[in-house]
């Protein structure tokens, strides 16, 4: 393990890189995921046909074509920005889609009883959706969201993988290709970083779980 | 329109209903706004000149071909591998699960540990060790295997959890039954327990071998030898200089094969919770109402993990 220890502040940096991009990926695709979910089951048919196809189309190309498909795709419509932005763009949108099949998933878990009462004491779809359900599928939401985002904090090795620079892969390619250190013990090091993220927030959600829990 | 939503707002009135329809205008305007610019953009820059798409989508082009040639060899790589991952999670997923939950309380906890660590790594980082550690070891049998082999590691501990969870929901009288009639505890698991378990998870099980696919494409980022559908991609776009538009075409053929593998979770599932006949005479009296809260519970179980 001697190339870790010798180079722990590199792995540090790395780690925090990685973990940023993990963080503006849970942030960005929390947000969009759920104003795609709220599209999905609003009473507008073509904001509901637009969630359709986008959740259809991006849950099933696989990240890395969508990765790629940003660093190649967002220059030629003439945006510049760094490849981490592209990264961390990509990863959202396509987080996003599972995001918003897990809160939808939420929201039939809430009795029809609520949105019913909600209806009948004259509240609009936005307020029987703000007010009345989504609070409640909020707690039903956890689990599933949870899962999501964990998966999602290991599709950021991905966007690091694809040339950030900086994040725990590219330590990985400057310690080995660069400075000859073996390959095995770097990877080691870089999946333990990659496993510290994952098992603390797998930690994390179950806690959050038990406290989410409500009997119904 | 599926059971959450038609609770969520009324069936509409007349003004409900030109409200929806401004709605629906305004929010088509503005998509079809967003597509315009990007198009636009696209075409400024001469992203959707003729000579870019045609060597994909022209069978007149010469390229045309051979292009088509490269992205079948590619696929058959990309299907090879899936295929081989499925089979090998299936049986040793399947093998964990009895293992799991037939071990003592002591017994599993280094099983448990293992499953852990492996389910919390990220693929493209289980690929790539597999890589160095082959190698390291002086047993690399080529890219597909060592794709194949990180896959499996992957995947046969998320099999087992969902069969675990399949296993668990059984009405705890089957086990009972099954020791009563004086089975053992392994023909139990066998016999009663696995082929329920396997049963009642088959849709999520389906969902899981879209994941498998989709994650092929990791192993062209970390593995330089392989030559899965998206390296061909790759070469593609680099030799004909349109890989904006290469990536388009080769995430299309992804998503047909991910849409017909969802079309097939959703038919098992109905055939599965079913059992087949007594759904069917079911479904001839009231057809809409059963088509409806299939393919609604289908969808929540297709595809949940990204």
């Amino acid at each position: 393990m001697d190339p870790v220890l010798e180079n722990l502040g590199l792995f540090a940096s790395g780690f925090l890189r990685s973990l940023g991009i993990a963080a503006w990926g849970l942030l960005g695709s929390l947000v969009w995921g759920t104003v795609l979910a709220v599209f999905r089951i609003s009473p507008v048919p073509v904001l509901r046909a637009f969630g359709t196809f986008y959740v259809t189309w991006l849950r099933n190309t696989p990240l890395a074509i969508v990765l790629f498909t940003m660093a190649f795709g967002i220059p030629a419509v003439g945006i510049n920005a760094s490849y981490y932005v592209f990264g961390v763009v990509g990863l959202v949108l396509y987080t996003s889609a599972f995001v918003c099949e897990a809160v939808r998933s939420g929201v039939a878990t809430v009795p029809t009883g609520q949105a019913e009462a909600a209806r009948s004491i004259g509240l609009t779809f936005s307020q029987t959706l703000g007010l009345i359900v989504l609070p409640q599928a909020l707690r039903a939401v956890v689990p599933p969201v949870g899962n999501v985002l964990i998966a999602m904090i290991k599709n950021s090795a991905v966007v690091g993988a694809l040339g950030v620079g900086g994040d725990l892969f590219s330590v990985y390619n400057r310690l080995t290709s660069a400075q000859g250190y073996a390959a095995l013990p770097v990877l080691t090091g870089v999946a333990i970083g990659f496993l510290v993220m994952t098992l603390t927030a797998s930690a994390l959600l179950a806690l959050f779980e038990r406290r989410a829990a409500v009997a119904r | 329109m599926s059971e959450p939503t038609a609770v969520l707002f009324d069936a509409p009135g007349p003004r409900a209903r030109r409200r929806a329809f401004i709605a629906s205008v305004v929010a088509g305007l503005v998509i079809a706004g967003v597509v315009a610019l990007i198009v636009l953009r696209l075409a400024e820059r001469g992203q959707l000149d003729a000579e870019l798409w045609s060597p994909l989508v022209d069978p007149s082009d010469e390229q045309f071909d051979a292009v088509w040639q490269r992205i079948g060899e590619g696929l058959l790589v990309t299907l090879r591998a899936a295929f081989f991952a499925v089979v090998l999670s299936l049986v040793i997923g399947l093998a964990l699960a009895a293992a799991r939950l037939s071990l003592g309380r002591v017994a599993r906890i280094p099983l448990i540990g293992v499953i852990e660590l492996l389910r919390g790594l990220p693929v493209i980082v289980s690929i790539l060790y597999v890589d160095v550690l082959m190698r390291a070891l002086d047993v690399y049998q080529g890219s597909v295997t060592t794709l194949v082999i990180a896959l499996t590691l992957y995947n046969s501990v998320i099999i087992s959890e969902i069969t675990r969870a399949g296993i668990l929901s059984l009405p705890k009288g089957q086990v009972e039954a099954g020791l009563a009639v004086g089975l053992t505890r392994g023909q139990v698991m066998r016999t009663i327990q696995l082929p329920q378990a396997v049963r009642v998870m088959l849709p999520a099980i389906i969902s899981q071998l879209i994941v498998i696919l989709k994650d092929t494409a990791l192993a062209s980022i970390v593995l330089s030898q392989i030559e899965d559908l998206l390296k061909i991609a790759d070469q593609l776009g680099g030799f004909l200089d349109n890989r904006l538009q290469s990536y388009f075409v080769i995430g299309l053929i992804y998503i047909a094969i991910n849409l017909l593998l969802e079309q097939l979770a959703k038919l098992v599932q109905r055939r599965m919770s079913g059992q087949g006949r007594r759904r069917r005479t079911r479904a001839s009296t009231a057809p809409d109402a059963e088509q409806q809260t299939d393919t609604d519970a289908a969808d929540r179980t297709t595809g949940t993990r990204p």
